[in-house]
């Protein structure tokens, strides 16, 4: 019984205390957040972007001859928002982010922006669908409404349309940043150290699997609980409106 | 009897076609500062499209829409600062629900209007006040019944001090109950002098408030005059057909 605590005091002091190893997961957690936290806003405007160029697209120009030129450029612009769309969520995440490392910042080898930037626009895309469904999702007596007040067409969009569809689709909003924090578990192969790239190392150093990785998992489970706390409470202030 | 500074709206010979289909084949109307004109027909007949066609929520594919001396259907105007003086208030009510009453009513005057927010919710409160909501102010449309949502969209295009209102169904997604309130509104703003131009099935409120009855069916006006003359005499058939069936 004895040796079993000394076994478990022994692979916890191996697993954070030697070497200040504790240390190295908090910088491992440090690039996670970092990656997540600037994928985030990249994939947000990048997929805001996207969203409303797609509806804006959808809502006036479907089906319709274009009758001005910018009518055109909405078009082209559309094309390419759906061939974005389609190559980042038809191709993997580790395939996008290797391509980024190796091919496209193959002389750098910054491996944080490639990391960033690659997360941002695969981010993006699904944020692009989710906000997408969002605005087509509201009523066309919304925009009526709001055009027949004088209000132009992006005025529309800005303060009738987006803070609703936003509202609808938070939840959706909110499961995708989880999953851009837990993709980000990947970064390992482009020679960041994350948190689970750390993890791992001190498991292969330490040969102690346990708790490098259950700790790994811990604070990934944390940080994921933290932030539905706080969405969900965003979420019930929107919801002020609906009683 | 009426000069032509008189003429608020002059359309002309408006068509209006989705997908092939003519929806509007050609209407030529006047509406005049003051008037009160109530538009009827059957479902289907283009008349919603052709109230919607006034300003622009349906583009014209024909013809021409003259608002205040200028036509409105060139693409070189720009449609949304005459919108600012029509308008429009839906079947649907289309109540933005973000927003509360105060904040539905004042969001036009002050990003458009330039008003300030003291003014705008001054005006917006005297507005409630008149049509007995004054203390609905902060609530969300969702907290209100369907007749009080239609009295605050009246209001809602009333801040944008419109030279006309447009009227699509207003009172035909209310219970019967509440129909009556709107009415009631409605009949207000009429003997104001407020111009009006109303898509309804509401006969009484065509005779009593109406100066002036188009009947539109099969996308032309077949029938249009006073009231009495329009209800008590209508002289095509199909006039006399519907009525028979609504009356």
């Amino acid at each position: 019984m004895e040796d079993f605590f000394n076994d478990i005091a022994s692979s916890f002091t191996k697993t954070f205390i030697t070497d200040d190893r504790w240390l190295m997961l908090l910088k491992g957690l440090g690039a996670t957040l970092e990656i997540t936290f600037f994928a985030l806003l990249i994939g947000l405007a990048l997929g805001f972007l996207v969203a409303i160029i797609r509806s804006t697209y959808e809502l006036n120009l479907k089906g319709k001859k274009s009758k001005s030129a910018g009518d055109f450029v909405i078009k082209v612009f559309n094309v390419i928002c759906n061939i974005y769309i389609t190559v980042i969520r038809g191709t993997p995440m580790v395939v996008q982010l290797m391509i980024m490392y190796f091919l496209v910042f193959a002389s750098s080898r910054d491996g944080m922006l490639a990391a960033i930037l690659s997360f941002g626009i695969n981010s993006g895309a699904y944020v692009a669908e989710i906000m997408r469904s969002g605005i087509m999702s509201i009523d066309k007596g919304q925009f009526e409404a709001s055009r027949s007040l004088g209000f132009n067409y992006s005025k529309t969009m800005v303060i009738i349309i987006l803070p609703q569809a936003l509202k609808n689709v938070l939840p959706a909003l909110a499961n995708e940043f989880i999953v851009l924090l837990k993709e980000t578990s990947v970064a390992g192969y482009v020679a960041i150290q994350d948190l689970t790239y750390i993890g791992n190392l001190i498991r292969s150093r330490t040969y102690e699997a346990f708790f490098p990785l259950i700790t790994v998992a811990l604070i990934y489970l944390v940080i994921v609980l933290i932030l539905s706390f706080f969405l969900k409470k965003l979420e019930r202030r929107l919801r002020n409106s609906d009683h | 009897m009426t000069t032509d500074n008189d003429v608020l709206i002059k359309v002309e010979n408006l068509e209006k076609s989705f997908d092939n289909v003519d929806v509007l084949k050609g209407i030529s109307l006047e509406i005049d500062k003051g008037d009160v004109v109530v538009i009827i027909g059957a479902s289907g007949s283009g008349k919603s499209t052709f109230l919607r066609c006034l300003n622009r929520l349906e583009e014209p594919t024909g013809g021409k829409i003259f608002f205040e001396g200028t036509d409105i259907t060139d693409p070189k105007v720009d449609i949304n600062l005459h919108r600012r003086k029509m308008g429009m208030v839906f079947q649907q009510f289309n109540l933005f629900p973000h927003m509360t009453v105060l904040k539905n009513m004042t969001v036009g005057p002050t990003k458009l209007l330039k008003q300030s927010k003291d003014e705008a919710e001054k005006n917006a409160m005297a507005l409630l006040e008149r049509v007995g909501l004054a203390d609905r102010a902060d609530a969300y449309p969702s907290q209100l019944s369907g007749g009080q949502k239609q009295r605050i969209a009246i209001v809602r295009a009333l801040c944008m001090n419109p030279d006309v209102l447009l009227f699509d169904e207003p009172t035909s997604a209310l219970d019967p109950e509440m129909v009556g309130e709107v009415l009631e509104v409605m009949k207000s703003l009429a003997k104001e002098g407020m111009t009006m131009a109303v898509v309804t099935h509401e006969m009484g409120f065509a005779r009593e408030v109406g100066t002036q009855v188009v009947f539109i069916d099969e996308g032309v006006i077949v029938e249009q005059g006073k009231p009495d003359e329009f209800f008590e005499n209508p002289k095509s058939p199909r006039l006399r057909d519907f009525l028979s069936k609504v009356l």
